[in-house]
C-alpha cells in the first residue's frame, strides 16, 4: 500500500522518500489505534522500502512529534479490568509495539526522525529506533517513566544504552528530567538541528543526500553501526510489566490523569 | 567577566516573556504569577523553558522549577546557574 490515511497517521511516497505522519491530537498519544495503524505501516514498509530510498517520521501537531504513550487509556483500561487481566493486555501491548519499533529500528533503507517539541516516552522511543534525529530548536526530549513507578517500555533503557554514554543515560532516566535540543545535540543524540518549524524541510533534504548512495552499501553500513538489542528490549517488558502490578502505578496515573495543574509533567 | 546581576537577569526575563508571549512588558511585575499573567499551559511552560535556556545559554532542570510560578524565584533559579 502506497499511500495510507487513518486515524492517527498517514504515509505516502513524496520523491522516492517515504513519509510518515503522526497526526493524532493533541500530541500523538500512542494508545491502541495508533498502535493498530503502526502495526499495518510495519506490515507495508518491505515493499514500500522497494519503493522509497528513505524514511522520515514527522508530526503535523503543533504541540510536537509525541507526548508518548496514551497514558489515560491505560489508565482506564486498568480501572475496567481485574489485575491480572490488565497486566496480560499490558504485555501483549507492549509486545506487539516492540515488534513495530524493531521493524522500523531493522527497515533496510535509511530511516530520519524530524521531531519538533515534545518529544517525550514513547515518543521520545519512537525516534530513538530512527538511524538520524534531525530535531527543531525548540524540540524537548524526557523519559518521564520513572515519575509514574515505571521505566520505558518500548525499547527506550536499551536503545539509549546503544547510543548514549551510560553516565548520561542514568541521569535522563533517574531524574526525569526534560532538556532541550543543544543538550541532545551535545550528548550524541540528535545529529542536526533546524531552525523552528524546519526540521522536515532540513529532513527532506537529507533523505535526498540519502538517495545518492548505493542501497546494499548503505544497508551494510547500517546494520554493522547499529545492532538491535532482542536481549535487553524482552528483559524491558519483563521489567515493565513486574512494575506496572506495584499499587504505586496506578496512584501515578491517577496524579497524572487529575492533574489539572499548569505542569502535568511534573511528579 | 562578572556575571549580570539579579535585577539584570530579572529584567532579561521580563523582556523576553513580553516579546514571545505578546504581552506589554510594563504589565509585567516581578512578583506576578507567570501561568496566570501570560495564561500559559503546561505546553508553553515548557516553550518558556527552553527559551531561557536558550537566552541564557544554560540548562534548567525542570526539577529545579517545580512549585516555581513567579518571575523573581525563576530569576533566583536562573542566576544560580550562570
Amino acid at each position: 500500500m502506497n499511500e495510507f490515511k487513518g486515524q492517527t497517521l498517514s504515509w505516502q511516497i513524496v520523491n522516492g522518500t517515504i513519509e510518515l505522519a503522526l497526526h493524532r491530537e493533541a500530541c500523538n498519544e500512542i494508545g491502541s489505534l495508533t498502535l493498530a495503524e503502526l502495526e499495518r505501516f510495519a506490515e507495508a514498509l518491505p515493499s514500500l522500502s522497494n519503493k522509497g530510498h528513505a524514511l522520515i517520521v514527522y508530526s503535523t501537531q503543533k504541540a510536537g512529534f509525541s507526548a508518548g504513550a496514551d497514558l489515560r487509556e491505560l489508565f482506564q483500561r486498568g480501572q475496567q479490568m481485574e489485575k491480572a487481566e490488565a497486566l496480560r493486555g499490558v504485555r501483549e501491548f507492549l509486545e506487539r509495539i516492540h515488534a513495530v519499533m524493531n521493524a522500523l529500528d531493522a527497515a533496510p533503507i535509511t530511516t530520519i526522525a524530524a521531531v519538533h517539541g515534545v518529544t517525550f516516552g514513547g515518543g521520545f522511543e519512537l525516534a530513538l529506533v530512527c538511524d538520524i534525529i534531525i530535531a527543531d530548536r525548540m524540540a524537548r526530549f524526557c523519559f518521564p517513566e520513572l515519575r509514574l513507578g515505571l521505566i520505558p517500555g518500548f525499547g527506550g533503557i536499551p536503545r539509549l544504552k546503544r547510543d548514549l554514554g551510560n553516565a548520561v543515560v542514568r541521569d535522563l532516566l533517574l531524574t526525569g528530567r526534560s532538556f532541550n535540543v543543544m543538550k541532545a545535540q551535545q550528548i550524541g543524540l540528535v545529529s542536526q538541528i533546524a531552525a523552528e518549524g524546519e526540521a522536515l524541510r532540513v529532513a527532506r533534504a537529507t533523505a535526498s543526500q540519502v538517495a545518492k548512495f548505493g542501497r546494499k552499501t548503505a544497508g551494510a553500513a547500517k546494520q554493522f553501526i547499529k545492532p538491535i538489542p532482542y536481549d535487553e528490549l524482552k528483559q524491558e517488558i519483563d521489567i515493565f510489566c513486574d512494575l506496572y502490578s506495584q499499587p504505586a502505578v496506578e496512584e501515578g496515573l491517577r496524579r497524572f490523569v487529575e492533574n489539572e495543574g499548569p505542569q502535568p509533567y511534573l511528579p | 567577566m562578572s556575571s549580570p546581576t539579579i535585577d539584570h537577569t530579572l529584567d532579561e526575563i521580563l523582556n523576553l516573556a513580553a516579546t514571545h508571549f505578546k504581552v506589554p512588558r510594563e504589565k509585567l511585575a516581578p512578583d506576578d504569577d507567570f501561568f496566570k499573567t501570560l495564561g500559559i499551559d503546561s505546553l508553553q511552560a515548557l516553550d518558556l523553558l527552553t527559551r531561557l535556556e536558550q537566552h541564557f545559554r544554560i540548562e534548567l532542570p525542570d526539577y529545579e522549577l517545580q512549585g516555581v510560578s513567579d518571575f523573581r524565584t525563576l530569576a533566583n533559579r536562573i542566576q544560580a546557574r550562570l
